[in-house]
Protein backbone atom coordinates (compact mmCIF):
# COMPACT_ATOMS: atom_id res chain seq x y z
CA UNK A 1 0.00 0.00 0.00
CA UNK A 2 2.47 2.30 1.04
CA UNK A 3 4.67 1.54 -1.98
CA UNK A 4 1.70 2.03 -4.25
CA UNK A 5 0.49 5.57 -2.72
CA UNK A 6 4.88 6.21 -3.40
CA UNK A 7 4.69 4.89 -7.22
CA UNK A 8 1.54 6.98 -7.74
CA UNK A 9 3.34 10.21 -6.25
CA UNK A 10 6.20 9.46 -8.38
CA UNK A 11 4.70 9.29 -11.82
CA UNK A 12 3.31 13.12 -12.01
CA UNK A 13 7.06 13.94 -10.37
CA UNK A 14 8.69 12.34 -13.22
CA UNK A 15 6.31 13.84 -15.91
CA UNK A 16 6.90 17.26 -14.50
CA UNK A 17 10.49 16.75 -14.56
CA UNK A 18 10.42 15.28 -18.24
CA UNK A 19 8.15 18.17 -19.18
CA UNK A 20 10.50 20.73 -17.52
CA UNK A 21 13.54 19.30 -19.44
CA UNK A 22 11.44 19.14 -22.82
CA UNK A 23 11.02 22.61 -22.07
CA UNK A 24 14.56 23.42 -22.34
CA UNK A 25 15.85 21.22 -24.74
CA UNK A 26 13.12 21.59 -27.63
CA UNK A 27 11.17 24.43 -29.42
CA UNK A 28 8.31 25.60 -27.21
CA UNK A 29 5.80 28.58 -27.31
CA UNK A 30 5.80 32.12 -26.55
CA UNK A 31 5.96 33.25 -23.22
CA UNK A 32 2.26 34.20 -22.05
CA UNK A 33 1.11 37.73 -22.53
CA UNK A 34 0.49 39.84 -19.48
CA UNK A 35 -3.22 39.93 -19.13
CA UNK A 36 -3.67 43.48 -20.03
CA UNK A 37 -1.06 43.01 -22.87
CA UNK A 38 1.56 45.09 -21.10
CA UNK A 39 -0.99 48.07 -21.59
CA UNK A 40 -0.82 47.91 -25.42
CA UNK A 41 -3.53 47.69 -27.87
CA UNK A 42 -2.57 45.08 -30.82
CA UNK A 43 -4.02 43.42 -33.27
CA UNK A 44 -5.89 40.12 -32.72
CA UNK A 45 -4.21 37.66 -31.56
CA UNK A 46 -1.25 39.66 -30.07
CA UNK A 47 -0.04 39.58 -26.82
CA UNK A 48 2.51 41.45 -25.24
CA UNK A 49 4.72 41.29 -22.02
CA UNK A 50 6.72 43.33 -20.21
CA UNK A 51 10.29 41.67 -19.77
CA UNK A 52 11.95 43.92 -18.04
CA UNK A 53 11.25 48.00 -16.83
CA UNK A 54 14.66 49.51 -16.23
CA UNK A 55 14.50 52.78 -15.41
CA UNK A 56 16.79 53.71 -17.56
CA UNK A 57 16.76 55.41 -20.97
CA UNK A 58 16.74 52.63 -23.05
CA UNK A 59 17.10 53.78 -26.64
CA UNK A 60 18.10 50.70 -29.49
CA UNK A 61 17.86 46.72 -28.58
CA UNK A 62 19.04 43.58 -29.80
CA UNK A 63 18.21 40.46 -28.86
CA UNK A 64 20.84 37.38 -29.95
CA UNK A 65 20.11 34.14 -31.73
CA UNK A 66 20.44 32.55 -28.08
CA UNK A 67 18.11 35.05 -26.58
CA UNK A 68 20.13 37.42 -25.01
CA UNK A 69 18.73 41.02 -25.11
CA UNK A 70 21.22 44.10 -25.24
CA UNK A 71 20.13 47.46 -24.69
CA UNK A 72 21.82 50.75 -25.15
CA UNK A 73 21.60 53.81 -22.58
CA UNK A 74 21.43 57.30 -23.72
CA UNK A 75 23.57 58.36 -20.96
CA UNK A 76 25.14 55.68 -18.18
CA UNK A 77 22.96 54.45 -15.64
CA UNK A 78 23.37 54.66 -11.51
CA UNK A 79 26.02 52.64 -11.82
CA UNK A 80 27.53 53.94 -14.53
CA UNK A 81 26.68 51.08 -16.94
CA UNK A 82 25.88 52.52 -20.57
CA UNK A 83 24.40 49.11 -22.04
CA UNK A 84 22.40 46.57 -19.88
CA UNK A 85 22.62 42.43 -20.83
CA UNK A 86 19.34 41.15 -20.02
CA UNK A 87 18.34 37.46 -19.44
CA UNK A 88 15.42 36.32 -19.53
CA UNK A 89 13.78 32.74 -17.79
CA UNK A 90 11.66 31.09 -19.36
CA UNK A 91 8.44 32.90 -18.47
CA UNK A 92 9.96 35.63 -20.71
CA UNK A 93 10.47 38.28 -17.45
CA UNK A 94 13.86 38.79 -16.40
CA UNK A 95 15.79 37.18 -14.44
CA UNK A 96 19.43 38.93 -14.75
CA UNK A 97 20.17 42.52 -15.61
CA UNK A 98 23.90 43.22 -15.86
CA UNK A 99 25.60 46.36 -17.17
CA UNK A 100 29.03 46.75 -18.92
CA UNK A 101 30.45 50.13 -21.17
CA UNK A 102 30.44 53.61 -19.21
CA UNK A 103 29.35 55.31 -22.32
CA UNK A 104 25.57 56.74 -22.85
CA UNK A 105 24.20 56.60 -26.54
CA UNK A 106 21.96 55.13 -29.10
CA UNK A 107 23.15 52.60 -31.77
CA UNK A 108 23.57 48.78 -30.79
CA UNK A 109 23.03 45.92 -33.82
CA UNK A 110 24.70 42.26 -33.74
CA UNK A 111 25.43 40.07 -36.65
CA UNK A 112 27.60 37.10 -37.14
CA UNK A 113 28.86 37.26 -33.18
CA UNK A 114 29.43 40.46 -32.61
CA UNK A 115 27.81 43.47 -30.92
CA UNK A 116 28.11 46.77 -31.98
CA UNK A 117 27.38 49.80 -30.23
CA UNK A 118 27.78 53.51 -30.11
CA UNK A 119 28.39 56.51 -28.44
CA UNK A 120 27.54 60.37 -29.65
CA UNK A 121 30.72 59.83 -31.19
CA UNK A 122 32.61 56.72 -31.57
CA UNK A 123 31.60 52.85 -32.69
CA UNK A 124 32.77 49.64 -30.84
CA UNK A 125 32.39 46.08 -30.92
CA UNK A 126 32.32 43.09 -28.55
CA UNK A 127 32.59 39.76 -29.32
CA UNK A 128 30.03 37.56 -28.48
CA UNK A 129 30.21 34.21 -27.36
CA UNK A 130 28.54 30.48 -28.18
CA UNK A 131 25.99 31.76 -25.44
CA UNK A 132 24.96 34.96 -26.74
CA UNK A 133 27.74 36.74 -23.68
CA UNK A 134 30.23 39.46 -24.87
CA UNK A 135 33.39 38.18 -24.10
CA UNK A 136 35.34 41.56 -23.80
CA UNK A 137 32.73 43.93 -22.11
CA UNK A 138 35.64 46.39 -20.67
CA UNK A 139 38.11 45.87 -24.02
CA UNK A 140 35.58 46.85 -27.09
CA UNK A 141 37.60 47.13 -30.49
CA UNK A 142 37.14 51.08 -31.21
CA UNK A 143 35.80 50.79 -34.84
CA UNK A 144 35.22 53.98 -35.91
CA UNK A 145 36.15 57.66 -34.22
CA UNK A 146 36.10 60.98 -34.33
CA UNK A 147 32.08 61.79 -35.54
CA UNK A 148 31.11 65.13 -35.26
CA UNK A 149 28.33 65.38 -32.31
CA UNK A 150 27.39 68.92 -31.59
CA UNK A 151 24.39 67.54 -29.49
CA UNK A 152 21.55 68.70 -32.01
CA UNK A 153 20.40 65.45 -33.85
CA UNK A 154 23.68 63.75 -31.63
CA UNK A 155 22.80 59.67 -32.05
CA UNK A 156 24.74 57.20 -34.30
CA UNK A 157 22.70 54.28 -35.70
CA UNK A 158 24.07 51.78 -36.65
CA UNK A 159 23.36 48.73 -39.23
CA UNK A 160 25.58 46.22 -41.21
CA UNK A 161 25.13 45.09 -44.57
CA UNK A 162 26.17 41.14 -45.62
CA UNK A 163 29.43 42.18 -46.93
CA UNK A 164 31.21 43.69 -44.22
CA UNK A 165 30.41 47.16 -43.84
CA UNK A 166 28.98 49.13 -40.95
CA UNK A 167 26.31 52.22 -41.80
CA UNK A 168 26.14 54.74 -39.54
CA UNK A 169 23.75 57.86 -39.20
CA UNK A 170 25.60 61.18 -38.90
CA UNK A 171 22.49 63.79 -37.88
CA UNK A 172 22.88 66.86 -38.89
CA UNK A 173 23.64 69.19 -35.89
CA UNK A 174 21.05 71.68 -37.31
CA UNK A 175 17.42 72.17 -38.14
CA UNK A 176 17.46 73.37 -42.02
CA UNK A 177 20.93 74.62 -42.51
CA UNK A 178 20.09 78.22 -41.80
CA UNK A 179 22.50 81.04 -41.06
CA UNK A 180 20.79 80.86 -37.84
CA UNK A 181 19.82 77.87 -36.90
CA UNK A 182 15.63 77.61 -36.17
CA UNK A 183 15.94 81.93 -35.72
CA UNK A 184 12.96 83.29 -37.55
CA UNK A 185 13.48 84.34 -40.77
CA UNK A 186 17.33 83.77 -41.06
CA UNK A 187 17.44 82.28 -44.90
CA UNK A 188 19.62 78.68 -45.83
CA UNK A 189 23.33 78.36 -45.80
CA UNK A 190 24.57 78.52 -49.46
CA UNK A 191 25.99 75.00 -50.58
CA UNK A 192 24.88 73.80 -47.21
CA UNK A 193 28.42 73.23 -45.57
CA UNK A 194 27.12 70.77 -42.88
CA UNK A 195 27.17 67.92 -45.42
CA UNK A 196 30.55 67.52 -45.65
CA UNK A 197 30.24 65.64 -42.48
CA UNK A 198 26.85 65.22 -41.25
CA UNK A 199 23.49 65.04 -42.77
CA UNK A 200 23.77 61.47 -43.83
CA UNK A 201 25.10 58.09 -44.32
CA UNK A 202 28.60 56.90 -43.54
CA UNK A 203 29.81 53.39 -44.89
CA UNK A 204 32.86 51.47 -42.78
CA UNK A 205 34.49 48.11 -42.40
CA UNK A 206 33.13 46.55 -39.94
CA UNK A 207 36.05 44.40 -38.64
CA UNK A 208 39.05 48.13 -38.98
CA UNK A 209 40.09 49.68 -36.10
CA UNK A 210 40.16 53.72 -35.31
CA UNK A 211 38.63 54.29 -38.94
CA UNK A 212 37.51 58.12 -39.39
CA UNK A 213 35.52 60.27 -41.54
CA UNK A 214 38.80 59.76 -44.03
CA UNK A 215 38.44 56.27 -43.52
CA UNK A 216 34.97 55.77 -44.59
CA UNK A 217 32.63 56.93 -47.79
CA UNK A 218 29.83 59.06 -47.36
CA UNK A 219 27.60 56.55 -48.66
CA UNK A 220 23.80 58.71 -48.97
CA UNK A 221 23.31 62.52 -48.36
CA UNK A 222 20.63 64.85 -48.08
CA UNK A 223 19.22 63.05 -44.87
CA UNK A 224 18.60 65.23 -41.94
CA UNK A 225 18.68 63.02 -39.22
CA UNK A 226 18.22 59.17 -38.94
CA UNK A 227 17.69 57.08 -36.10
CA UNK A 228 16.09 54.27 -37.17
CA UNK A 229 17.92 51.92 -40.00
CA UNK A 230 17.76 48.35 -40.89
CA UNK A 231 19.10 46.41 -44.14
CA UNK A 232 16.67 44.76 -46.11
CA UNK A 233 17.83 40.89 -47.05
CA UNK A 234 15.20 40.53 -49.74
CA UNK A 235 16.20 44.07 -52.02
CA UNK A 236 20.28 43.50 -50.06
CA UNK A 237 19.52 47.40 -49.72
CA UNK A 238 20.06 49.73 -46.52
CA UNK A 239 16.70 51.65 -46.06
CA UNK A 240 16.08 54.39 -43.52
CA UNK A 241 13.86 56.75 -42.06
CA UNK A 242 14.36 59.91 -41.77
CA UNK A 243 12.82 63.06 -39.48
CA UNK A 244 11.41 65.04 -41.29
CA UNK A 245 12.32 69.06 -40.85
CA UNK A 246 10.94 71.41 -37.77
CA UNK A 247 9.42 74.74 -37.54
CA UNK A 248 7.88 75.57 -40.89
CA UNK A 249 5.31 78.30 -39.07
CA UNK A 250 8.06 79.64 -36.47
CA UNK A 251 10.42 80.00 -39.01
CA UNK A 252 8.06 81.76 -41.82
CA UNK A 253 4.93 82.79 -40.30
CA UNK A 254 4.27 84.32 -43.76
CA UNK A 255 4.23 81.10 -45.39
CA UNK A 256 2.99 78.45 -43.31
CA UNK A 257 0.28 77.85 -40.33
CA UNK A 258 0.87 76.39 -37.23
CA UNK A 259 -1.50 73.55 -38.79
CA UNK A 260 0.49 72.97 -41.93
CA UNK A 261 3.73 73.45 -39.71
CA UNK A 262 2.20 69.98 -38.20
CA UNK A 263 1.17 68.54 -41.11
CA UNK A 264 2.99 68.96 -44.24
CA UNK A 265 6.60 68.06 -43.71
CA UNK A 266 6.73 63.92 -44.02
CA UNK A 267 8.38 61.34 -41.63
CA UNK A 268 10.13 59.99 -45.04
CA UNK A 269 11.22 55.86 -45.41
CA UNK A 270 14.68 56.05 -48.42
CA UNK A 271 15.86 53.25 -50.08
CA UNK A 272 19.32 54.15 -50.77
CA UNK A 273 21.83 53.02 -53.28
CA UNK A 274 25.60 54.68 -52.89
CA UNK A 275 25.43 58.04 -53.91
CA UNK A 276 21.87 58.71 -53.39
CA UNK A 277 21.09 62.78 -52.19
CA UNK A 278 17.50 62.77 -50.30
CA UNK A 279 17.53 66.56 -50.56
CA UNK A 280 17.78 67.96 -47.06
CA UNK A 281 18.13 70.83 -46.60
CA UNK A 282 16.86 72.43 -50.21
CA UNK A 283 13.73 70.79 -49.89
CA UNK A 284 11.43 68.81 -47.91
CA UNK A 285 8.36 65.99 -48.65
CA UNK A 286 4.87 67.18 -48.56
CA UNK A 287 3.12 64.14 -47.24
CA UNK A 288 -0.22 65.57 -48.27
CA UNK A 289 0.58 66.45 -52.10
CA UNK A 290 3.41 63.71 -52.25
CA UNK A 291 5.61 66.00 -53.70
CA UNK A 292 9.16 67.63 -52.82
CA UNK A 293 8.76 70.94 -52.06
CA UNK A 294 11.85 73.57 -52.35
CA UNK A 295 12.59 74.47 -48.57
CA UNK A 296 11.53 78.03 -47.50
CA UNK A 297 15.25 78.89 -46.37
CA UNK A 298 16.25 78.24 -50.31
CA UNK A 299 13.31 80.26 -52.18
CA UNK A 300 10.45 78.02 -51.18
CA UNK A 301 7.16 79.61 -50.55
CA UNK A 302 4.86 76.47 -49.95
CA UNK A 303 4.55 75.92 -53.49
CA UNK A 304 7.45 75.55 -55.39
CA UNK A 305 8.40 72.44 -55.99
CA UNK A 306 11.75 71.26 -55.19
CA UNK A 307 14.76 71.35 -58.20
CA UNK A 308 18.00 68.96 -57.90
CA UNK A 309 18.43 65.33 -58.73
CA UNK A 310 17.22 64.09 -54.93
CA UNK A 311 15.38 60.43 -54.71
CA UNK A 312 12.00 60.27 -54.25
CA UNK A 313 11.39 58.33 -50.71
CA UNK A 314 9.90 54.35 -50.37
CA UNK A 315 7.03 55.52 -48.34
CA UNK A 316 5.88 58.83 -46.31
CA UNK A 317 4.33 58.89 -42.93
CA UNK A 318 2.71 61.85 -41.24
CA UNK A 319 4.95 64.81 -39.81
CA UNK A 320 7.21 65.28 -36.22
CA UNK A 321 6.07 61.41 -35.17
CA UNK A 322 10.09 60.27 -34.99
CA UNK A 323 10.93 57.23 -36.22
CA UNK A 324 13.65 55.88 -33.85
CA UNK A 325 13.64 52.56 -35.28
CA UNK A 326 13.09 50.30 -38.01
CA UNK A 327 13.36 46.81 -38.39
CA UNK A 328 12.36 44.49 -41.44
CA UNK A 329 10.62 41.12 -39.87
CA UNK A 330 12.10 38.09 -40.88
CA UNK A 331 10.54 35.51 -38.57
CA UNK A 332 8.30 33.22 -38.79
CA UNK A 333 6.08 33.63 -35.24
CA UNK A 334 3.92 36.29 -37.03
CA UNK A 335 1.50 35.45 -39.42
CA UNK A 336 2.76 35.68 -43.33
CA UNK A 337 1.31 39.14 -44.26
CA UNK A 338 4.21 40.18 -41.71
CA UNK A 339 7.15 38.41 -42.96
CA UNK A 340 9.41 40.64 -44.64
CA UNK A 341 7.88 44.11 -44.02
CA UNK A 342 8.54 47.15 -41.82
CA UNK A 343 7.91 47.85 -38.67
CA UNK A 344 8.52 51.14 -37.47
CA UNK A 345 8.99 52.48 -33.98
CA UNK A 346 7.42 56.12 -33.43
CA UNK A 347 9.04 58.16 -30.32
CA UNK A 348 5.62 60.45 -30.82
CA UNK A 349 6.29 64.17 -31.59
CA UNK A 350 6.90 67.42 -30.01
CA UNK A 351 6.73 69.70 -33.31
CA UNK A 352 2.86 69.36 -33.45
CA UNK A 353 2.12 72.19 -31.10
CA UNK A 354 -0.44 74.06 -30.77
CA UNK A 355 -1.90 71.11 -32.48
CA UNK A 356 -2.18 67.78 -30.59
CA UNK A 357 1.02 65.28 -30.55
CA UNK A 358 0.79 62.03 -32.30
CA UNK A 359 2.98 58.85 -32.66
CA UNK A 360 3.89 57.21 -29.40
CA UNK A 361 3.57 53.68 -31.37
CA UNK A 362 4.74 51.04 -33.74
CA UNK A 363 3.72 51.07 -36.93
CA UNK A 364 3.71 48.19 -39.60
CA UNK A 365 4.41 49.18 -43.56
CA UNK A 366 3.81 45.63 -45.73
CA UNK A 367 6.44 45.13 -48.38
CA UNK A 368 6.43 42.89 -51.71
CA UNK A 369 9.85 41.63 -53.07
CA UNK A 370 11.98 44.46 -50.91
CA UNK A 371 9.61 47.87 -52.08
CA UNK A 372 6.86 48.84 -49.45
CA UNK A 373 3.18 47.64 -50.87
CA UNK A 374 -0.34 48.90 -49.47
CA UNK A 375 -0.83 51.53 -46.78
CA UNK A 376 1.08 51.28 -43.45
CA UNK A 377 -1.01 50.30 -39.77
CA UNK A 378 -0.81 51.47 -36.47
CA UNK A 379 0.14 47.84 -35.16
CA UNK A 380 1.07 48.33 -31.30
CA UNK A 381 -0.46 51.37 -30.03
CA UNK A 382 -1.34 53.42 -26.62
CA UNK A 383 2.75 53.31 -25.33
CA UNK A 384 1.07 56.87 -24.53
CA UNK A 385 -1.04 55.12 -21.46
CA UNK A 386 -4.03 57.21 -22.82
CA UNK A 387 -4.88 59.33 -25.71
CA UNK A 388 -4.81 62.51 -23.47
CA UNK A 389 -1.56 62.07 -22.63
CA UNK A 390 -0.68 61.71 -26.82
CA UNK A 391 -2.07 64.35 -27.70
CA UNK A 392 -0.34 66.40 -24.79
CA UNK A 393 2.65 64.90 -25.61
CA UNK A 394 3.40 63.42 -21.85
CA UNK A 395 3.11 59.71 -22.67
CA UNK A 396 4.49 56.94 -20.16
CA UNK A 397 6.37 55.39 -22.73
CA UNK A 398 8.13 56.53 -26.06
CA UNK A 399 8.55 53.36 -28.35
CA UNK A 400 12.26 54.01 -29.72
CA UNK A 401 14.28 50.53 -30.30
CA UNK A 402 13.03 47.49 -31.87
CA UNK A 403 14.37 43.77 -32.33
CA UNK A 404 13.52 40.68 -33.69
CA UNK A 405 14.01 37.46 -31.13
CA UNK A 406 15.03 33.76 -32.35
CA UNK A 407 12.02 32.70 -32.35
CA UNK A 408 10.01 35.95 -34.20
CA UNK A 409 9.06 37.37 -30.94
CA UNK A 410 9.06 41.68 -31.55
CA UNK A 411 11.03 44.06 -28.96
CA UNK A 412 10.52 47.35 -28.60
CA UNK A 413 12.54 49.18 -26.07
CA UNK A 414 11.24 52.63 -24.79
CA UNK A 415 13.49 55.57 -23.53
CA UNK A 416 10.86 57.35 -21.12
CA UNK A 417 10.30 54.83 -18.47
CA UNK A 418 12.69 52.40 -19.69
CA UNK A 419 10.55 49.34 -19.92
CA UNK A 420 11.59 46.44 -22.71
CA UNK A 421 8.13 44.79 -24.23
CA UNK A 422 7.91 41.56 -25.94
CA UNK A 423 5.08 41.36 -28.43
CA UNK A 424 3.96 37.60 -29.57
CA UNK A 425 1.77 36.03 -31.57
CA UNK A 426 -0.22 33.08 -29.99
CA UNK A 427 -3.34 32.60 -32.34
CA UNK A 428 -2.78 29.12 -34.50
CA UNK B 1 -9.78 57.84 8.36
CA UNK B 2 -11.27 60.06 5.95
CA UNK B 3 -12.26 62.77 8.38
CA UNK B 4 -9.28 63.01 9.88
CA UNK B 5 -7.08 63.69 6.90
CA UNK B 6 -9.31 66.66 6.36
CA UNK B 7 -9.02 67.95 9.58
CA UNK B 8 -5.59 67.16 9.13
CA UNK B 9 -5.38 68.90 6.06
CA UNK B 10 -7.15 71.96 8.07
CA UNK B 11 -4.92 72.36 10.35
CA UNK B 12 -1.85 72.53 8.27
CA UNK B 13 -3.31 74.95 5.99
CA UNK B 14 -4.52 77.19 8.94
CA UNK B 15 -0.77 76.75 10.54
CA UNK B 16 0.36 77.72 6.51
CA UNK B 17 -1.69 80.68 6.42
CA UNK B 18 -0.84 81.50 10.01
CA UNK B 19 2.51 81.57 9.47
CA UNK B 20 2.30 83.34 5.85
CA UNK B 21 0.48 86.05 8.39
CA UNK B 22 3.15 86.30 10.87
CA UNK B 23 5.83 86.21 8.45
CA UNK B 24 6.15 89.93 6.42
CA UNK B 25 6.23 89.44 2.72
CA UNK B 26 9.45 90.46 0.88
CA UNK B 27 8.60 93.56 -0.71
CA UNK B 28 9.86 92.63 -4.18
CA UNK B 29 7.39 89.78 -3.83
CA UNK B 30 4.60 92.07 -2.47
CA UNK B 31 2.97 93.31 -5.96
CA UNK B 32 1.29 90.81 -8.31
CA UNK B 33 1.83 90.99 -11.32
CA UNK B 34 -0.44 93.20 -13.33
CA UNK B 35 -3.41 91.23 -14.95
CA UNK B 36 -2.34 93.17 -18.23
CA UNK B 37 1.32 92.07 -18.49
CA UNK B 38 0.36 88.58 -17.83
CA UNK B 39 -2.15 88.12 -20.73
CA UNK B 40 -0.06 89.89 -22.77
CA UNK B 41 2.90 87.70 -21.91
CA UNK B 42 0.52 84.83 -22.55
CA UNK B 43 0.06 86.21 -26.50
CA UNK B 44 3.59 86.54 -26.58
CA UNK B 45 4.36 82.59 -25.22
CA UNK B 46 2.00 81.45 -27.71
CA UNK B 47 3.27 82.71 -30.60
CA UNK B 48 6.60 82.88 -30.02
CA UNK B 49 7.28 79.94 -27.46
CA UNK B 50 4.75 77.07 -27.16
CA UNK B 51 5.94 75.25 -30.38
CA UNK B 52 8.90 74.19 -28.17
CA UNK B 53 8.18 74.27 -24.26
CA UNK B 54 4.73 73.54 -24.77
CA UNK B 55 1.74 74.39 -23.43
CA UNK B 56 2.34 73.10 -20.20
CA UNK B 57 5.45 74.58 -19.65
CA UNK B 58 6.63 71.06 -19.58
CA UNK B 59 9.15 71.33 -22.43
CA UNK B 60 10.59 68.67 -24.14
CA UNK B 61 12.41 65.58 -22.59
CA UNK B 62 16.02 65.85 -23.93
CA UNK B 63 15.61 68.20 -26.55
CA UNK B 64 14.01 71.64 -24.91
CA UNK B 65 13.95 72.14 -21.01
CA UNK B 66 10.59 72.65 -18.72
CA UNK B 67 10.13 76.39 -17.72
CA UNK B 68 8.73 74.44 -14.77
CA UNK B 69 10.43 75.46 -11.49
CA UNK B 70 13.51 75.45 -12.76
CA UNK B 71 16.63 77.37 -11.42
CA UNK B 72 16.60 79.39 -15.01
CA UNK B 73 13.51 80.84 -14.83
CA UNK B 74 13.18 81.40 -11.26
CA UNK B 75 16.36 82.56 -10.63
CA UNK B 76 18.35 85.70 -11.89
CA UNK B 77 16.63 87.56 -13.67
CA UNK B 78 19.52 89.10 -16.18
CA UNK B 79 20.62 85.14 -17.17
CA UNK B 80 17.26 84.42 -17.85
CA UNK B 81 16.55 88.12 -20.21
CA UNK B 82 19.74 86.91 -21.73
CA UNK B 83 18.64 83.79 -22.37
CA UNK B 84 15.51 84.89 -24.57
CA UNK B 85 17.85 87.93 -26.26
CA UNK B 86 21.14 85.36 -27.18
CA UNK B 87 19.48 81.88 -26.96
CA UNK B 88 20.51 78.87 -25.21
CA UNK B 89 22.32 75.62 -26.69
CA UNK B 90 24.53 72.84 -25.23
CA UNK B 91 23.91 74.32 -21.69
CA UNK B 92 22.53 71.34 -19.08
CA UNK B 93 19.96 72.58 -16.92
CA UNK B 94 19.38 71.16 -13.09
CA UNK B 95 22.05 68.20 -14.07
CA UNK B 96 19.82 67.28 -17.91
CA UNK B 97 20.73 67.73 -21.01
CA UNK B 98 18.78 69.38 -23.48
CA UNK B 99 20.18 69.04 -27.05
CA UNK B 100 18.12 71.68 -29.15
CA UNK B 101 18.98 74.83 -30.46
CA UNK B 102 16.94 77.94 -29.06
CA UNK B 103 17.73 80.44 -31.56
CA UNK B 104 17.93 84.63 -30.12
CA UNK B 105 14.48 86.10 -29.78
CA UNK B 106 16.02 89.81 -29.66
CA UNK B 107 13.47 91.19 -32.31
CA UNK B 108 10.56 91.08 -29.62
CA UNK B 109 10.74 94.52 -27.69
CA UNK B 110 11.52 95.13 -24.06
CA UNK B 111 7.84 95.44 -23.65
CA UNK B 112 6.89 91.76 -24.91
CA UNK B 113 10.21 89.97 -23.35
CA UNK B 114 8.98 91.33 -20.13
CA UNK B 115 5.88 90.45 -20.15
CA UNK B 116 6.59 87.05 -21.65
CA UNK B 117 9.10 86.21 -18.94
CA UNK B 118 6.31 87.59 -16.25
CA UNK B 119 4.02 85.33 -17.48
CA UNK B 120 6.23 82.01 -17.45
CA UNK B 121 7.59 83.21 -13.96
CA UNK B 122 4.05 83.22 -12.71
CA UNK B 123 2.73 80.26 -14.63
CA UNK B 124 2.94 76.73 -14.75
CA UNK B 125 2.96 76.29 -10.76
CA UNK B 126 5.97 79.20 -11.06
CA UNK B 127 5.96 82.30 -8.48
CA UNK B 128 8.60 84.56 -8.97
CA UNK B 129 8.97 88.13 -9.17
CA UNK B 130 7.85 89.78 -12.51
CA UNK B 131 10.44 91.61 -14.75
CA UNK B 132 10.12 95.41 -16.11
CA UNK B 133 10.56 96.58 -19.64
CA UNK B 134 12.77 98.92 -18.06
CA UNK B 135 14.96 95.93 -16.69
CA UNK B 136 14.78 93.90 -20.27
CA UNK B 137 16.11 97.26 -21.35
CA UNK B 138 18.92 98.06 -19.10
CA UNK B 139 20.27 93.80 -20.04
CA UNK B 140 19.76 94.27 -23.66
CA UNK B 141 22.16 97.86 -23.57
CA UNK B 142 24.42 95.82 -21.28
CA UNK B 143 24.49 92.89 -23.35
CA UNK B 144 25.31 94.52 -26.83
CA UNK B 145 28.43 95.72 -25.17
Amino acid sequence: MKNNLLRLLLVPTALVGSLSLYALTSKVGPPAPDADNAGLKLPAGFGALKVVETGARTRHVVVTPQGVIYAKLNRPDKSGKGILMIRPGADGKTQTTTGFGSYGGTGLYAKDGYLYASSDEEVFRYKLDAKGEVTNPEKPEKIITGLINRRQHESKSVVLDNSGNIYVNVGAYSNSCQVKDRQKGSLGQPNCPILDSAGGIWQFRADKLNQTYGDGTRYATGLRNVVGLDWNQQANQLFVMQHGRDQLHDIFPELYDTKQSAQVPAECLYALKKGDNAGWPYMYYDGQQHKKMMAPEYGGDGKKEATGNFIEPAAAFPAHMAPNALLFYTGTMFPERYRNGAFIAFHGSWNRAPEPQAGYYVVFQPFKNGKPSGESEVFADNFAGSPEKAATGRADHKPCGLAQGPDGSLYVSDDKAGTVYRIVYAKK
Amino acid sequence: MKKLLVALAGLLLCGASASAQKKPAPKAKAAAPAAALIAQGKTVYTETCLSCHQADGGGVDGLNPPLIKTSYVLGDKTRIVKVVLNGLQGVDIDGEEYNNAMPSYDFLTDQQIAAVLTYVRNSFGNKATSISAAEVKAIRAANKK
